[in-house]
This record gives C-alpha cells, sequence and structure tokens, in this order.
C-alpha cells in the first residue's frame, strides 16, 4: 500500500506515477543514492552482526545465494538454482561460475561452505543454521548443505543479510571472525565495494564493474549516511541531502507524507516484522496469573493506541506472527475494550480493589528513548489500567543496557518491548515462547512463560517441511499463546520507507534495503 | 620563564590526566550493564554463551582492578585500546574525531573572543547608552541560554524557515573534491555549529571586556594620553585595550574546557562528526576505552590550553615576564 500525500488526488497521482515508473521506465545508469540513517553499524559483516545498520551496507557489499522478493518467493542470486533433496535433508546449491570477490578471487563452493559455518558458528540467530552438519564441495560451482534434521526455515536464511558469502582467503586467516580487520575493509561479491569509511559517520560504496550480474547495477554510487537521530532523518530527506530512509515514527511519517516529490509506504519490513507488545513477568504475581494478563489485555483501547496515540499509521497486531506473514492466524482470539470484564476477570483472580479502588500495583519498564517513536503507550496504560484498578508505576532507565538488564534477570514485572519477527518463526518469533529459552539474555524467552504444548508445536512446525501442514501448526500455536498471554501484542510497529518519488525499482522486498540494490536506478536526473 | 617551569606544568598536568582516566574509569564501571549488553541489543539477541565470549574478549569478565592495571598499562605504552563498538584502534578513532572538534572549538573561541571583545569595547565606551544595554541583555540571554537549546533553536529556524545553511554533518553526504571546494563545503557546514557554541561564549567575553575596558578607560594614564591630544581610537586601542585584554586572556585559556565541553553538546544537536559525539555515543555503548580515549584526549587538551595560555599572558604582560621588576 502507497500513501501519504497531502491530498487523494496527490495520492493518487504519485501512486500512478511510481507505478508507471516501476512498471515502463527504462532503467538508466548512474546517480548515487543517499541512504540516511540514525544506526551507526559496528561494522560492514552481516556474518557475524545482525541489525539493520549493519545489513543495509553489508548487503550491498555481500551477495547471499539467493534473494526474496516482496511475495516471500526466491529467487536465484550467487546460487543459479537449487534443489532438495528427496528426504529433506540437505540442500544443492548451484552457483554461477562467472562472480568474483572485489578483489578478483572467484567465489567458490568452498566459500559458500566457510560463510555457512562461520555464521552458523557466530551470528547471534543461531536456529538459522543450528540443523546444519556439514556443507561438502564436490566441485567448485556446487554447494551441498546436510542437515541432521528438515530444516524448512533453511532457503529464507540463504537470503539478504542472513547470508553474506564472505571471502574465505581473507576471513580463513585464523583471526577471530568478530573482530577481524576486514569487518571494516570488506571485500565481498555484492553489487557494490567499499570506497570509503568513515566510522559512525558515512560508508560510501562504488559499483563493482565486475559484479556477476551483467549490466548491474545501475548506480554508481550507495552512501549510507550516518545522523543523529529520527529527526535529523527527516530533515535530511526534506532538504534532498537524503534519497531514502527507514521512517519509524509516527508524526515523521505523517509529516514526511505530505511532502511532494516522496513516497512514503509501509512495504519493505515484511521480513523484520517489528512488533511493539507488553511482556509479562509470567513467574512473579500477580502476573502469573492468566486473568491478569487478560483483564490487562481487555482494558486497553486498541483503537485509541493506533488512531491517536500512532496517528494511523500502526497496524493492529495480535499475534506474536507478524500480520504479513504466511504463517500469521487470521483468527486470533481478541481482546477488545470491556472494561466490565476485565473488572470481572480481576475480581475471580481474588484481587479485590482497596478503599482507594486500587486493587495493586505493577511496575512498568519503558525502553530508553523510545517512548515518542512507540507511541507513549507507557503512559497511555497508566491511566488506563486505573479504570481497572491497577496502580503502574513506570520505570525509566537511562539507557539500554539498564534496561535490558531488568529484563535478562527477571527484575521486572511488565515492560514494553520490540521484537522482530526476522523472516521465519524459527529465526524471530520461537525463541519468546519455548521454554528451553528461558535464559538470562535479552530477547529470550524472558516472561519465563512455560507450556509444553507450545514447545511441541514449535519443535514440529520448526522441522516441518509442507507449508500447509506447517501453517496449521503456527495457527495451533498462536491460539495457545493467544489464550494464554505471556505477552500482549499491541502492533506492528509504523515502519515506513520514505524516499524520492524518482527512484526507479525501490528496494520494496520483504526485506527492503538488507537485501542487493543492484536494480535500483533514477528514472530522472537527480 | 624556564624550561623547568614548562617540564613541571607538564608533569603536573599528566598527573592530573592519569587522575582523570582512573576517577572515569571507576564512574563508568560503576553504571548498570556493559558493552555485552550493548552488544546484544544491536544483535537482537544473542545466546549467553556468545554473551560470556563477548566479555571474554574484551576482558570484561576480570576483576575491576585487574581491568584498570591492564588499561593503564596500555596508556603507559601509548595505546587507548580497541573500541568495543567499531572494533578500531580508540587512537585511530580519536585521530578521525580530533580535526573536527579542534576545528569547531577553535573557531567558536575566535568568533567569540573578536566580536565578545568588539562589541565590549563599543559598549564600554558609553556605559549608559544604547550599544551597551543591548550589549548587557544579549550576553546575559546568551550566557544563560542552554547551548543545545541554543543550537536546537538554530536548527529550526535554519532547516524549516530560513533553509540557507545545513543542520547536520561536517561535509555534504554527496560532496566529492578537494581543496578550496572542500573547504568551503566544511565552512557552510561550520556556521551553525560554530555560532552556537560562539554564542555562550561570546557573552562572555563582551562582558568581561566592557567591564575591563570601564576600568581601564578610567585609569590615569588613560587620561594622560588623552590630555597628550591622542585620538580616541589610539586611546582606546593602543593604551587601554592591551592592558584590558589580560584578564580576557585568562578567561580564555579556563574557559577552554568549557569549551570542549560545549563542543560535546553542540556536535551532538548539529551531527558533528567530532570527539563529543563520539564520547556521546561511547557512554550510551558502554564502550569504555573510547570514552576512556576522549576523556583522556580531552584532558590533554585543556592542559596543554591553559599551558599556553599561561605561557601567552607572559608574553604579553612584561611585569610577569620579568617578575614585577
Amino acid at each position: 500500500m502507497l500513501m501519504k500525500r497531502r491530498t487523494l488526488f496527490g495520492a493518487v497521482a504519485s501512486v500512478l506515477a511510481l507505478s508507471v515508473a516501476m512498471a515502463t521506465a527504462e532503467p538508466r545508469r548512474g546517480g548515487e543514492l543517499v541512504i540516511v540513517s540514525g544506526e551507526t553499524p559496528r561494522h560492514m559483516n552481516p556474518a557475524v552482526q545482525s541489525g539493520v545498520a549493519t545489513a543495509i551496507p553489508g548487503t550491498q557489499l555481500f551477495a547471499s545465494p539467493l534473494r526474496v522478493d516482496e511475495n516471500w518467493d526466491l529467487h536465484p542470486y550467487l546460487a543459479e538454482s537449487w534443489e532438495w533433496a528427496d528426504d529433506g535433508l540437505s540442500l544443492t546449491l548451484n552457483l554461477v561460475d562467472n562472480a568474483v570477490f572485489h578483489d578478483g578471487v572467484p567465489v567458490t563452493s568452498a566459500d559458500v561452505a566457510f560463510s555457512i559455518m562461520t555464521i552458523k558458528a557466530n551470528h547471534p540467530f543461531q536456529t538459522m543454521f543450528g540443523p546444519v552438519e556439514a556443507v561438502d564441495t564436490p566441485d567448485e560451482h556446487t554447494a551441498i548443505i546436510r542437515l541432521s534434521q528438515t530444516h524448512p526455515a533453511l532457503l529464507l536464511a540463504l537470503t539478504g543479510a542472513l547470508c553474506p558469502i564472505i571471502p574465505q582467503h581473507i576471513y580463513g586467516d585464523g583471526q577471530d571472525v568478530a573482530t577481524h580487520p576486514a569487518n571494516t575493509a570488506p571485500i565481498g561479491s555484492g553489487p557494490f565495494r567499499l570506497a570509503e569509511y568513515r566510522a559512525g559517520e558515512q560508508i560510501t560504496l562504488e559499483r563493482f564493474d565486475d559484479f556477476f550480474i551483467e549490466g548491474r547495477p545501475y548506480l554508481d554510487r550507495v552512501i549510507y549516511r550516518i545522523v543523529r537521530d529520527a529527526a535529523s532523518v527527516t530533515l535530511s530527506l526534506e532538504s534532498g541531502e537524503g534519497d531514502i530512509a527507514t521512517i519509524t515514527d509516527a508524526s515523521s511519517i505523517s509529516r514526511l507524507g505530505g511532502i511532494d516529490g516522496l513516497t512514503v509506504t509501509p512495504r519493505g519490513f515484511e521480513g523484520i516484522g517489528p512488533i511493539q507488545w507488553v511482556a509479562f513477568n509470567t513467574r512473579v504475581e500477580p502476573l502469573n496469573d492468566v486473568r491478569v494478563r487478560q483483564a490487562i489485555a481487555y482494558a486497553m483501547d486498541t483503537d485509541f493506541i493506533l488512531n491517536a496515540l500512532m496517528r494511523g499509521v500502526a497496524t493492529e497486531q495480535t499475534s506474536p506472527i507478524i500480520a504479513s506473514s504466511p504463517f500469521a492466524d487470521p483468527a486470533m482470539p481478541t481482546y477488545p475494550l470491556d472494561i466490565d470484564r476485565a473488572n470481572a476477570l480481576l475480581d475471580d483472580a481474588g484481587h479485590p480493589r482497596g478503599d482507594d479502588g486500587t486493587r495493586f500495583t505493577l511496575v512498568m519498564e519503558t525502553i530508553p528513548g523510545r517512548d515518542q517513536a512507540l507511541g507513549n503507550v507507557p503512559e497511555y496504560m497508566r491511566s488506563q489500567l486505573r479504570e481497572v484498578g491497577i496502580n503502574v508505576e513506570l520505570r525509566a532507565s537511562p539507557d539500554f543496557p539498564t534496561w535490558a538488564g531488568h529484563l535478562a534477570s527477571g527484575d521486572f514485572q511488565m515492560s514494553m518491548d520490540i521484537v522482530f519477527n526476522w523472516g521465519d518463526p524459527v529465526i524471530g518469533v520461537h525463541r519468546t515462547y519455548l521454554s528451553t529459552n528461558i535464559r538470562p539474555v535479552i530477547w529470550s524467552n524472558t516472561q519465563g512463560y512455560e507450556n509444553a504444548r507450545v514447545d511441541e508445536v514449535l519443535a514440529m512446525a520448526g522441522s516441518e517441511l509442507d507449508t500447509a501442514a506447517r501453517t496449521s501448526l503456527y495457527h495451533e500455536f498462536q491460539q495457545i499463546v493467544g489464550a494464554e498471554l505471556p505477552v500482549y501484542w499491541i502492533n506492528a510497529l509504523p515502519y515506513h520507507h520514505a524516499f524520492d518519488d524518482r527512484i526507479g525499482n525501490p528496494p520494496l522486498s520483504i526485506w527492503g534495503m538488507m537485501q542487493s540494490m543492484d536494480e535500483v536506478y533514477w528514472t530522472e536526473d537527480r | 620563564m624556564s624550561l623547568r617551569y614548562i617540564l613541571q606544568r607538564l608533569f603536573y598536568g599528566f598527573l592530573l590526566m592519569i587522575g582523570v582516566v582512573v576517577l572515569n574509569f571507576f564512574l563508568i564501571h560503576a553504571a548498570p550493564g556493559d558493552a555485552a549488553e550493548v552488544i546484544a541489543g544491536e544483535m537482537g539477541g544473542i545466546t549467553e554463551e556468545m554473551m560470556a565470549q563477548i566479555r571474554a574478549r574484551y576482558g570484561l569478565d576480570q576483576p575491576i582492578l585487574v581491568q584498570l592495571g591492564l588499561y593503564l598499562s596500555q596508556i603507559m605504552r601509548g595505546d587507548l585500546g580497541i573500541s568495543y563498538h567499531f572494533n578500531q584502534p580508540v587512537t585511530a578513532l580519536i585521530a578521525q574525531r580530533a580535526g573536527p572538534t579542534i576545528l569547531l572549538a577553535l573557531t567558536a573561541q575566535i568568533l567569540a573572543m573578536v566580536i565578545g571583545v568588539v562589541l565590549g569595547v563599543l559598549a564600554s565606551r558609553k556605559p549608559q547608552g544604547p550599544l551597551s544595554g543591548f550589549v548587557s541583555i544579549f550576553s546575559t540571554v546568551g550566557y544563560a541560554a542552554p547551548v543545545f537549546w541554543t543550537g536546537l533553536m538554530l536548527v529550526i529556524l535554519f532547516s524549516v524557515v530560513v533553509p540557507i545553511f545545513p543542520v547536520e554533518g561536517m561535509v555534504s553526504a554527496r560532496f566529492r573534491g578537494n581543496g578550496l571546494e572542500y573547504a568551503l563545503n566544511v565552512a557552510h557546514h561550520l556556521v551553525l555549529p560554530a555560532s552556537t557554541l560562539a554564542i555562550l561564549f561570546l557573552a562572555q567575553y563582551a562582558r568581561l571586556s566592557r567591564a575591563s575596558m570601564i576600568e581601564v578607560l578610567g585609569a590615569d594614564y588613560v587620561r594622560t594620553a588623552r590630555a597628550k591630544g591622542l585620538g580616541e581610537a589610539s586611546v582606546t586601542f593602543r593604551h587601554a585595550l592591551r592592558n584590558a585584554v589580560l584578564p580576557i586572556m585568562t578567561v580564555a585559556g579556563i574557559q577552554f574546557g568549557n569549551l570542549i565541553s560545549g563542543a560535546l553538546l553542540v556536535e551532538t544537536v548539529f551531527n558533528w562528526p567530532g570527539m563529543g559525539r563520539l564520547a556521546f555515543d561511547s557512554v550510551l555503548r558502554r564502550d569504555y576505552p573510547t570514552l576512556l580515549g576522549v576523556l583522556f584526549f580531552a584532558s590533554a587538551v585543556v592542559v596543554i590550553a591553559n599551558l599556553i595560555t599561561d605561557l601567552s599572558y607572559r608574553l604579553a604582560d612584561p611585569r610577569i615576564r620579568t617578575g614585577g621588576r
């Protein structure tokens, strides 16, 4: 959905213009694309560092075996074809024969094998390649991934920033890959190579003339400009200094949506799947009672949050799987605003109101520096839950480590949180609900939630190759957690891409800018 | 002024810098959480094993006194360590960021001193006049306004109302060039941050020079100079200002530390790629080596600036140079 023009006419004209440009314009070579971001990458090697900041430049520098479009369909990239074994325990990748790294060394199956095993050993998303036992290389252009169990998430894990093919002749020198000097001076086989890196300020990439797809990339340069914060990103786009950016706060989305020459769209974040929720510590009273958690959900007015606090740019989220995922359950249990029912549940749970009308007090953790971007939901909850006799005290941490420490150590009752799905539920969803993942680290099952059937269903879904059967298992999982509410999902965060209308073939696959931009071009001189 | 005096001052300065490092080391480590948790956050969550690996990699699993000892021994070897965030030597990061910070601070200092002194001198000639009143009000407002607020107001003014100056960065993202073209691009970006920082200190210099000039202009030797028939400009600038400027130079040296700390805030507001922003981000990321390195470097700059002030003070005033003889 493309949106956010000053007038309806403007909106229609813009969509038509973009559609026409995308459909008919002949790709033009040349020009620069300035990506503006408030995120500072630690380095540019996504093999050992997740996160958007590394992924955007990293996917321009490093090619991956496959890529994925806006419909979740897979396409060849470094692998021109791929084939599952009948038993689902191995996947053969047939590599293109003309790919070279930026230093001229050919890309071979040995690099693919090295990369996958390096990612398995170092990447934070351990489930991505967890079942990979080995990668065989019968010849220079064939890699066979051997699995200990069937692994349906594998194909998606071979796309974009999740599987950069890094050169063995550079990273295989015995140094720690996580701190390897090449991480800040990367040699990949992607469409752009590093021209200049000014740490914390700007990354300039230039076209790699020997890129393995003939005629690509179209752009001469991609510049990743790091600015101070979300407001600076907005100003940069308004002034024309920047061409494209991720916008995450409702006010900026509204503001930029009214500017001629800019398109603002929520497309391109289906893979990330950013969800805002309230995490409950299910190990502590009174939140260990499902009725209390449900009462809190019934006391919340989602319409008010979406339309007033989030200014109508966020969408409701009632499930642990982002609504745009093919595995999302469209028939989730819902908790429409119902104060009477919330009161009844709390009475039933044995929490009568005291003389001052208060039943009990809960402490809510807030994520430092994100209140405005997240719609000030904690403040809203404080006033709203007072309606049902729950006194909410906000505990604001001064910075991320403090907040993360509270959650990781279980020193919390409720907390706002933002968690990404990362494409496949195996990668970004299971971790929150598996009882085997109750660990003292952030974004594990810090809620302490335990349900044996959930563990069982997720284990089956994680290895089920039949998509229909897998979807059914995920629906069952969603129904269970939808009823038990270890977390209360509020909304999909209003992540939007904002970009210059003249950009042809804007990066709007499920990974957005976290995938090669070799197909992006300027429809006219900038 | 002897070499021994200079060496003695440098030695005291070195002790001061070590004190700064030790104090800050404990302050930083007293904050909850560590770099491993920040990295976990940036990664979207990591396992306990990876957390342990990160802590081991950076020595965060060692007792704090051991960490301090290791860090001090590193400093003695001229090594400020490796940034946890950027995986680069801190000295390289500082080398990259020091230039922009010094450029910003010195430009602001020169702007503040020149404009402040000129305003102060002009105001002192008619202490009850409208210009003097304006200088007093402007000085009070300029000094009272927090520097980040002034910066934000300028950002709003020049990004929305009168978009004639860039409001972030030091060089345009698309700029590719050298020499004069590059200098002009930087100068264009420098206008707002340097002005923001200068306004704060300009106020102080204007008030100080006004008060100092009023006092000097009432002195006997000034009256004598006028009685000899010297022109007003000659009296003001050749006789009075030279004496009035001494307290200004003293304040300039003392203020250099404040100038640097002001630059830290201004850099954050204007996304100026200097040490201030590096320090600010390092605090949030628990990037101890970078933060300590920046503080170490900043304290060295302040020590050296104060030393230069002392030396120039002696050069400007023969009475000090000759020990009052």
